[in-house]
């Protein structure tokens, strides 16, 4: 059995003296382990950092055993690595990924969407929108989706505003009422708009955390997120608190 | 039926766990001892027994020592107020061959990582947080490896530490010796924004 494929790598574990298991989510593939020989030298170790994108050669005798992978380098993404905030980004998809995904079953969609992020991460502003929208497509690819085009008791389009804990559809402003402090938030960000500002993505993690936590994490035995995700969020939150502070002192 | 008597066969089990050797490599080793039991065997078992009696981690800085505190923690010639962390104890190793810090060190023991469940109190992190308020400390040094786990935790402390003390971390760029041509783009990038004028 052998194949050849590209995509980005997700975790690293050594594997006896001078070997490491690698997970590597591929286009075709899916998330699939390998053995990767000589994985702690100093020619490649520096190569299987989390994020960085490879070319990958699968080889077993059959089909279900674990096998072993020949690794060429194609882009680090190590630029992050200086950038905290991106690098706990970086964190966090690697770590939901390696978390959520079940192992060799193609996700092309996901993956391509995974790609855009990690390329995203430290070179543009706008990376923590798009990581809330991964979040979402990450949700929907795995089953649980939300479905936040219309209003679930108006089926109005305007005023979005609410996300129902219950069935994960928006609710408007005015049909939540009373109801919305039982409500989840809905910022702009999460519907495709919105500013970028740090506090609404804030809010749209929050918003997503909890259908990870009760959806997702529920389905694999509730099993804790990874504390990436945590660290990530945290960090967010600090910059919202920056964002503030700089508001008000103009 | 085995070829060696049980004693000998016993060391060579053992012998083989030891990083780099394997049974047959073990096995060598063990028949070297063996032959060369005056100079070599009885010198290294007395070594390892004493080791084994008086290894122990300092209880200041994590470094291995022989006494509660380090001989670098207990020296009076080591500076006070700059503390360097490293990731492990070969990292602290690694640093003195170097013979440049003149301060004391912190062995985290490991590094941040989401997906084998370390925390920061597994690291010791809060040890090292105390520590700077206990010794006064003006200067953190981070001295972990240039890996996605290293700088994370790296990243982490720096944030722990705001407001307590300086903190600074290694340079990254290109290494003595390196061509250009054969750097990956994050070293270039790394070492194109920590650029020095001549």
């Amino acid at each position: 059995m052998d194949w050849r494929d590209q995509g980005a790598l997700l975790s690293v574990r050594k594997h006896g003296e001078t070997s490491v298991i690698i997970d590597v989510f591929t286009e075709k593939h899916g998330r699939h382990a390998g053995v990767v020989r000589g994985g702690t030298s100093r020619k490649i170790a520096p190569i299987l950092q989390p994020g960085a994108q490879i070319d990958v050669a699968w080889r077993a005798r059959l089909e279900e055993h674990i096998g072993s992978y020949n690794v060429e380098p194609i882009r680090s993404r190590a630029s992050v690595l200086s950038d905290r905030t991106a690098l706990a980004g970086l964190n966090a998809v690697t770590s939901l990924l390696t978390f959520a995904l079940p192992e060799r079953e193609a996700h092309p969609a996901l993956y391509r969407q995974t790609q855009a992020m990690l390329d995203l991460l430290g070179a543009n502003e706008a990376w923590p929108t798009a990581y809330l929208k991964w979040e979402l497509a990450l949700l929907e690819e795995l089953g649980f989706g939300l479905d936040l085009s219309t209003c679930a008791v108006t089926g109005s389009m305007d005023d979005l505003a609410y996300v129902s804990p219950k069935t994960g559809r928006a609710v408007s402003a005015e049909a939540a009422g009373e109801w919305a402090d039982r409500l989840l938030p809905l910022p702009p960000d999460l519907l495709g708009g919105g500013s970028g500002a740090r506090e609404n993505v804030v809010q749209g993690l929050e918003t997503t955390g909890f259908f990870l936590i009760n959806w997702l994490a529920h389905s694999h035995g509730n099993k804790p997120l990874p504390d990436a995700r945590a660290r990530l969020v945290d960090r967010l939150k600090r910059e919202a608190r920056d964002e503030q502070i700089r508001a008000d002192q103009r | 039926m085995s070829e060696a008597p049980r004693d000998i066969e016993n060391l060579i089990e053992l012998m083989a766990k030891l990083p780099g050797l394997g049974p047959r490599s073990a096995r060598r080793a063990v028949l070297y001892l063996i032959r060369k039991r005056a100079l070599v065997l009885t010198p290294l078992a007395d070594a390892m027994a004493a080791v084994a009696e008086t290894a122990r981690e300092c209880i200041t800085c994590g470094n291995v020592s022989t006494a509660n505190q380090c001989d670098i923690c207990a020296s009076e010639k080591r500076a006070v107020g700059e503390i360097c962390v490293v990731e492990d104890v070969a990292d602290l190793w690694a640093m003195e061959r170097a013979g440049r810090f003149k301060g004391r060190y912190h062995v985290l023991g490991g590094t941040l990582s989401a997906l084998d469940a370390v925390g920061p109190e597994d690291l010791g992190i809060p040890r090292l947080i105390q520590r700077v308020i206990d010794e006064n400390v003006t200067e953190v040094i981070l001295a972990l490896n240039a890996t996605v786990d290293g700088q994370t935790t790296a990243h982490y402390i720096a944030e722990e530490l705001e407001g307590r003390c300086a903190v600074s971390s290694l340079a990254q760029g290109v290494p003595i010796g390196g061509e250009l041509d054969y750097l990956d783009e994050g070293t270039i990038s790394a070492a194109l924004a920590a650029r020095k004028r001549y």
